[in-house]
């Protein structure tokens, strides 16, 4: 609807803007300059004073008028105080203040102007505002924008236990309390619990038969070598990206290269690509070098992170699109990577945050130096087409969108020469009934209805066209960023408003910290580049430790500062700083390697405690802030899933090429229900959760039941729901049924006996035997059914569906 | 199929998990558990309540309530000139009401002429006018609003609801949203924080919805279950009763191996209440059953309509028992530019349904016990920074219920001249709460979770009722 008013507005204006320009033309040859000459000094955004609370620099600030009421009341000269004031009507009302009348021409002018209806072509100007706020007092008190500080670990009395730097930290905050440790957990639940969080997957039987803690070490450093561990891994990291392969919004539109970008992070985390590195790749990769073709393919496909974001498609003003795609990109990289909120400062300084409004139009002034390629087309549905980065060919490439042959190439070229021939042509007979004077009205909705089916069909051929070579080939292509054509400063838009643009703010990386890689950028580069560096300078106080902290909360359940995504004044303190500094400092020291951090945590004794539930920790710290124990975890809902797979035997651990959306013949998301090919539940694959679709608002059941990430938001740490409907999806659901019948098969392939079955089954789904009482209940169950034509094999499947949906399965200790 | 675990058993059992269950013992339900042996047996409160249920309608954003409902003929009569007060205002301008208000009913409420449906019910209606929270941003505010905290986790409003009515119908949950935004705050808006998560509330919504809609809609082409999962294409109900029991008696073994798991405790009340949802939930939110003059009257049927069938679904939840349901506003309330034009569309995106809704209560007589409630986290100021557009306001701001027990036909408490600070019977979030628990029968002082040591409750250490408003 609002693309049809847009149309609408687009057709008036090209047909009747010449009878708009007359009036302009009077206001600008007679108007503008008498206002200009005698009352900008004092009433204007330029000069920073609206006295009497009047501006009159631009149309509205007349309507509005200041003290004494309106200025101009348009059509009305003889109530417009403008008017009065310039004749000196009233002598307390006289403008300009201490200087002669102004002529009586003049007068008449504006007498005629206000009553032809004041048309003014100036666009609406800044509210007069106060000088920039500037960054608050004392905001350098704030923990976070200090430099991490290296502390000598405190000596504890237990050396036994405290044998890391880490322990040590933990074991003084448990001493402090009265708290001890808790004992080791168990080898069994230990691997479980190590199992699921470097690679996202239940031990096998035969690992869990092996384990024993002497073998940790070489456990832990196979884990964090295999693949699995680069799919767990780059799914967080997908979290705070806001991945996702649709634009959600109003217009939700596919995005059928995303996918790329997902395959980056999942290799990039399994490469263990350092991670300032990583993070200059997704903020700058296009303008890193690269050593090759592959490299350059890799590095381009990183800045997908800028180009993924939910974006306002149907908005009609393209500064306002402009401007809004450059604030979901800083508060993707400022949330994201800095748990810092800049984006805040777009309408306002505030009270407590270092960040101002002019570090966030520099900041803006980068994003609008640079093009965002997000690949949709215009339709009925998105107002904004957009190109794609093209790859350099690679030898087994992957190219899942089609190519067209030489007759549908023609057929495209065709359609969109005869479509732009038609526009002209219809322009030409607008412009010609416009200068024989001759009314338009009855042609009007015939002339609506053309614009309209040219401007949506053009769009989709246009889109098409950018995705294959002058041949019709297919082209290799990604989402993500390239330096704009034209290097901007973007203005300072008052109270965020488009229409309200101050002066411009010179393009730059915040001079917040003294940092050496701060302030403006070069006239000649968007800037981004300098900005990658700022985020990974060594000696910006944030990057280190909100990453350490990352890590730190998927692997003991909750952050040393529990607000992952939050380290400004209005986040949480740290329950443990020191220890944070020193993950910092080290992460730093180690070359910015996650591996290296990741191993160093979980060899700790604080990770390898039992998550037993103690009274008298629970008493003193129940919210276990002092890591008493390991938390009990509820799976993610991809490890879940994973996990159901796996021991079902039906797994397909092997990268899916490309993703379901990319296989997609519409863009629109709204209509996926209608095509029979795709499942119900947008599941149906055997590949790991990681590669399913994520539409934004149209996500696979099982995602979405076990609280998925929300893609269009930067989610450091996912919320933990126990819900019916949780329960509904266990017991009913086509998935879980069909992995209950896949177990059921693999049992009974290994295993002739039920008994045997049975103790494997636990094996399989818990890596430990049924006791005595679960055994006994099993039984009870298998031999107890009232149909007498259930067959072994249903009852075994039940059995097994059972097994799935208990508590065990999904609840990590 | 009996359930295999006998009720002495379990109530052991009860009594041997540290944590998490305590909370059976708050209520009568001893009498009646041996009838329904979970936390959703209806109990009673503390004395009489006045509502026995919720329905809690958000308009997140903020909305303009110098538009909307605080009538301030200082502010009109001064639109324009420099505001003197408040927070980043220098350099702004009063900006009256973009729309005239109007009075309605017999009670002459002034009500904004962009709600003529639910100014039909003027004289139903208790406007608070003095209604202030502690921040002007919109998560925590939000936040607030439904937990009464914006800096720590805590069990929700309609958490503590359930948690001290339980549910009027033990095959639903007592605390169902609807399409919950997934933003300011996410599930922590409806969530059971420490509380025992049968309190959570549960969500409808995302495909669930627009499915169930379709099918609505489709009726004839496309029957089926309306709710997916609600069915097993494989057991008959007693083989899955059977089936259950064994999920349950392992995780109940899972609980005696380790005490101080309250989320297994959880999920067995979730399974458990997942297998009564099969039979209840597909006939409530079929809304087939509705006649056409229903339909009508809430605006269904008509292009983007999916609040309206919310609101209707929302009736026929509470009609069943559910405790508490939360429905969000389609558009967000947050106007900072384009005021007028925009306020108008987020007022029509609710008007007629919501206005229909208080029709459709009445005539049923559900209204009498039915608190309905309507607001958003904070107003909005006085004045305009730009031209066309207001500020997040925290100090003062006007809210709606009405059935309940609420008096209707008047206004409660009231903001300075120009409509910026609570002034005259400031209500805080906490003494809003407390209000909304004593309607309930519940008193805010003695609804108490003991977590870690201390007693906690929604409205922390403050929270006043504001009598003059009760019935």
């Amino acid at each position: 609807m609002k693309n049809l008013v847009f149309i609408l507005l687009l057709l008036v204006v090209l047909s009747f803007d010449a009878a708009e320009g007359e009036e302009f033309d009077f206001f600008e040859a007679k108007i503008r300059p008498v206002l200009i000459e005698h009352c900008y000094e004092c009433h204007s955004v330029e000069s920073g004073k609206a006295k009497g609370g009047l501006r009159v620099d631009d149309r509205e600030a007349l309507l509005l008028g200041g003290d004494s009421g309106p200025a101009v009341v348009v059509g009305e000269p003889g109530e417009s105080l403008l008017l009065s004031a310039m004749r000196h009507d009233d002598p307390d009302l006289e403008m300009p203040p201490r200087k002669p009348r102004l002529s009586d021409s003049i007068s008449a002018y504006f007498e005629t102007w206000i009553a032809s209806g004041a048309p003014d072509p100036r666009e609406p100007n800044a509210a007069a505002s106060g000088p920039a706020g500037g960054r608050a007092p004392g905001w350098q008190d704030h923990w976070s924008y200090r430099p991490p500080v290296s502390a000598t670990p405190p000596v504890v009395e237990d050396q036994a236990w405290s044998q890391t730097t880490v322990d040590r930290f933990v074991y003084a905050g448990l001493q402090a309390a009265g708290l001890t440790p808790s004992t080791e957990a168990e080898p069994v639940t230990l691997l479980r619990r190590l199992s699921f969080a470097l690679t996202g997957l239940p031990p096998s039987p035969e690992v869990a038969a092996s384990f024993t803690s002497e073998n940790l070490e070489e456990i832990v450093d196979e884990m964090l070598a295999s693949e699995g561990f680069g799919v767990r891994w780059g799914r967080h990291w997908l979290d705070i990206a806001r991945y996702a392969e649709s634009n959600g919004k109003e217009a939700n539109i596919t995005y059928p290269h995303a996918w790329r970008y997902r395959d980056y992070v999942i290799e990039a985390f399994a490469a263990d690509v350092p991670y300032d590195r990583f993070l200059r790749e997704q903020l700058a990769g296009d303008l890193i070098d690269a050593s090759d073709d592959a490299e350059r393919a890799r590095l381009l496909t990183a800045t997908g992170f800028l180009a993924l974001g939910p974006k306002g498609l149907t908005e009609n003003n393209p500064l306002q699109f402009a401007a809004d795609v450059a604030d979901e990109q800083i508060d993707a990289l400022s949330r994201g990577m800095l748990a810092s909120s800049i984006a805040c400062a777009r309408c306002h300084d505030h009270k407590s945050d270092p960040f101002t409004m002019d570090d966030y139009y520099a900041l803006a002034g980068i994003f609008k130096s640079s093009e965002t390629r997000f690949g949709t087309w215009i339709d009925s549905e998105s107002n904004h087409g957009s190109r794609l980065i093209s790859l350099p060919a690679l030898p087994g490439q992957l190219v899942p969108n089609r190519s067209l042959t030489k007759t549908e190439l023609d057929d495209v070229k065709a359609k969109l020469a005869a479509l732009n021939a038609e526009e002209e042509q219809n322009k030409k007979t607008a412009e010609v009934a416009r200068a024989e004077g001759r009314d338009m009205q009855k042609d009007f909705n015939t002339m609506l209805r053309d614009a309209l089916r040219i401007y949506w069909t053009r769009g989709p051929l246009v889109g098409k066209l950018d995705t294959v070579d002058a041949e019709g080939r297919a082209l290799p292509l990604c989402m993500g960023a390239v330096e704009a054509e034209e290097m901007v400063h973007s203005p300072r838009y008052e109270r965020g408003e488009i229409n309200h643009p101050t002066d411009p703010v010179p393009r730059g990386v915040p001079a917040v910290f003294s940092l050496a890689s701060e302030g403006p950028v070069p006239e000649t580069v968007s800037g981004r580049l300098e900005l990658a560096r700022w985020v990974t300078d060594s000696e910006h106080p944030l990057t280190a430790r909100v990453m350490v902290n990352r890590i730190w909360s998927h692997l003991f359940g909750e952050g040393l500062v529990a607000t992952v995504d939050n380290f400004g004044p209005t986040g949480a303190a740290p329950s443990h700083p020191e220890l944070l500094d020193y993950l910092a400092i080290r992460f730093q020291e180690n070359g910015w390697s996650v591996k290296q951090l990741i191993r160093e945590l979980v060899l700790t004794r604080t990770y390898r405690q039992a998550s037993t539930w103690r009274e008298d920790g629970f008493e003193k710290d129940p919210d276990n802030r002092l890591l008493w124990r390991h938390p009990k975890e509820r799976l993610d809902a991809e490890v879940i899933r994973d996990a159901m797979l796996a021991v079902s035997g039906e797994l397909d651990l092997s990268p899916r090429p490309a993703s379901l959306v990319a296989e997609l013949t519409s863009q629109s998301v709204g209509i996926l229900s209608l095509n029979k090919d795709i499942p119900h539940d947008l599941d149906g694959s055997l590949y790991r959760s990681v590669y399913l679709p994520v539409l934004r608002d149209q996500m696979p059941d099982i995602l979405k039941h076990f609280d998925f990430a929300e893609p269009s938001l930067v989610v450091g740490r996912r919320d933990t729901t126990n819900v019916p409907s949780q329960a509904l999806y266990l017991m009913n659901s086509d998935f879980v049924r069909a992995r209950a019948e896949g177990l059921a098969r693999r049992l009974e392939k290994e295993s002739s006996d039920p008994a045997k079955r049975m103790r494997r089954a636990f094996e399989i789904c818990f890596n430990r035997s049924p006791d005595a009482r679960e055994t006994e209940l099993v039984r009870d169950y298998l031999e107890a059914t009232d149909d007498p034509d259930t067959t072994a094999n249903e009852m075994l499947i039940r059995l097994c569906h059972a097994l799935l949906a208990s508590a065990d399965f999904r609840v990590a200790d | 199929m009996s359930i295999e675990t006998p009720f002495s058993s379990r109530r052991q059992f009860l009594r041997s998990s540290s944590l998490g269950l305590q909370w059976l013992a708050f209520s009568a339900l001893a009498a009646k558990a041996s009838a329904a042996p979970t936390g959703l047996a209806p109990k009673t409160g503390h004395f009489p309540a006045r509502a026995k249920r919720v329905i809690f309608l958000t308009m997140r954003g903020g909305p303009s309530h110098v538009d909307l409902l605080d009538h301030k003929p200082e502010l009109i009569k001064n639109s324009g000139k420099e505001a003197v007060i408040g927070r980043d205002s220098s350099g702004a301008r009063l900006l009256g009401p973009a729309h005239p208000f109007a009075r309605y009913g017999q009670s002459g409420l002034q009500i904004s002429s962009l709600l003529p449906r639910i100014g039909e019910h003027a004289d139903d209606l208790c406007v608070i006018n003095s209604m202030h929270t502690d921040v002007p941003n919109h998560s925590p505010a939000f936040v607030q609003m439904h937990t009464g905290s914006f800096q720590f986790l805590r069990p929700s409003l309609g958490a503590w609801t359930v948690y001290g009515l339980g549910s009027g119908n033990e095959n639903l949950p007592g605390f169902i949203t609807l399409n919950p935004p997934a933003g300011d705050g996410g599930a922590q808006n409806y969530g059971s924080a420490f509380l025992p998560s049968i309190c959570q509330g549960t969500r409808l919504g995302g495909s669930q919805l627009p499915a169930l809609y379709a099918a609505f809609l489709k009726k004839q082409e496309a029957p089926g279950p309306p709710m997916k999962n609600i069915a097993n294409a494989h057991l008959s109900t007693a083989e899955q009763r059977r089936q259950l029991d064994l999920i349950r008696s392992l995780n109940e073994g899972r609980l005696s191996r380790e005490p101080g798991q309250p989320e297994v405790e959880g999920m067995i009340e979730s399974f458990e209440l997942g297998f009564r949802m099969q039979s209840e939930v597909p006939g409530v939110l079929d809304l087939g059953a509705e006649s056409a003059e229903t339909l009508e009257l809430y605006g269904i049927g008509k292009g983007a309509d999916s609040f309206a069938r919310q609101c209707l679904l929302s009736r026929r939840l509470i009609e069943s028992g559910v405790r508490f349901v939360e429905i969000a506003s389609p558009e967000h309330w947050d106007h900072h530019a384009l005021l007028s034009t925009n306020l108008q569309k987020s007022c029509e995106s609710v008007d007629r349904a919501v206005g229909a809704l208080l029709t459709d209560l009445k005539r049923r007589g559900l209204l009498e016990e039915t608190l309905v409630i309507w607001g958003g986290e904070f107003g909005r100021t006085p004045y305009a920074p730009g031209l066309d557009g207001r500020d997040h306001n925290h100090k003062g701001f006007s809210l709606w219920m009405a059935g309940g027990g609420v008096k209707g036909g008047i206004n409660y408490g009231a903001t300075d001249e120009i409509g910026y600070e609570a002034v005259e019977d400031p209500m805080h979030i906490h003494d809003w709460h407390a209000t909304i628990f004593h309607l309930l029968g519940l008193d805010h002082k003695k609804l108490t979770y003991n977590y870690g040591g201390r007693d906690f409750r929604l409205t922390e250490t403050s929270g006043k009722v504001a009598s003059g408003i009760l019935m």
